[in-house]
């Protein structure tokens, strides 16, 4: 039952990102050149939506619908969040796809957009037995 | 006066109100559900997990089953990409003046699609190169940053964590580095 919530509010999640071009290159490139005000637009939105939320469910709901409390734990800020973040970032410009719009667009039929995930799962192996090592 | 397209089937997109709302409902409704935590870039570890089952050490030795719901959430992605190219197959979008500029100095012709596809197909080495060492960035980066523009830069800054604030700035500022001055150096 609550698979069928996960792939529902994911396919929310997915159809959002391609009919709103976030998952677009384009819209990407226009992002980092301060040329539209369209991705800010949606970011910014989904931030202050899903902090107001945030804000009253862990002031009057703290916990699941079958009860069960909400733990948050903060994540660490290392050198890992710097220079991992600029590595995505180039990444993100170069493909214009983050994590979910590259699902969403394999599932879209862009699927040259597999040789990114390929790559990216190569990064992630990579990053395991590398520097996740020693981290 | 111009409606707000909620639901967009032109090359118009849906408004960034209406996905924004969208994206950032997304963060309750994983919460109240299962008290999952928005985020996509640690499904990456997890599909590598799956992929190297037999000889899981160190990073990827750990217990995967309780990570399932979120290959389900990535599928749903899928599904939810492939409604949207049923509701709306392939359009032109329209861009603004700076980044046609761009994409006149790139050589890059916008041809429709999400995406440049003369320069992203399997018949263009260079391009296969920059996806490739582009994907790699994204999955590389997203671990070592414990985060991507879902986990972090939503989830995270809507939770008031510092870290996803710092990793945010990251994001651009990458992302600003790659777009101003080393793509128009290597397209």
């Amino acid at each position: 039952m609550k698979n069928l919530f996960y792939i529902i509010t994911g396919a929310v999640f997915g159809f959002t990102l391609v009919n709103s071009q976030v998952a677009s290159w384009y819209r990407i490139q226009e992002m980092f050149l301060f040329d539209n005000f369209h991705m800010y637009g949606v970011i910014g939105t989904a931030i202050v939506s899903a902090s107001i939320f945030l804000f009253f469910l862990k002031r009057y709901h703290p916990y699941t619908i079958d009860k069960k409390a909400f733990i948050f734990k903060k994540k660490d800020l290392n050198k890992g969040t710097v220079i991992g973040g600029v590595l995505f970032g180039l990444g993100w410009s170069i493909t214009g796809a983050c994590p979910g719009p590259i699902f969403s667009l394999i599932g879209n039929t862009a699927f040259i957009y597999l040789i990114v995930l390929a790559s990216a799962l190569l990064g992630v192996f990579v990053y395991g037995k590398t520097v996740a090592k020693s981290f | 006066m111009k409606l707000i397209i909620f639901i967009s089937n032109t090359g118009e997109p849906m408004h960034w109100a209406a996905a924004g709302l969208f994206i950032g409902l997304v963060v309750p409704a994983l919460l109240l559900v299962g008290n999952k935590k928005f985020g996509v870039s640690s499904t990456l570890r997890h599909l590598c997990a799956i992929a190297i089952f037999s000889k899981k050490k160190g990073f990827f030795n750990y217990d995967i089953k309780v990570h399932y719901w979120s290959l389900i959430f990535i599928a749903g992605i899928a599904i939810g990409g492939f409604i949207a190219h049923l509701y709306n197959p392939d359009s032109t979008l329209s861009v603004g003046k700076k980044t046609t500029t761009f994409l006149v100095n790139s050589n890059i012709e916008n041809k429709g699609g999400l995406y440049p596809s003369d320069l992203y197909n399997l018949q263009n080495n260079k391009g296969l190169l920059l996806l490739d060492i582009g994907g790699f960035f994204v999955g590389f980066g997203t671990r070592y940053a414990n985060g991507c523009t879902s986990g972090h830069s939503i989830f995270g800054i809507a939770n008031f964590q510092l870290s996803s604030v710092i990793a945010t700035l990251a994001f651009f500022a990458g992302g600003l580095t790659m777009t101003y001055f080393i793509l128009p150096i290597i397209l």
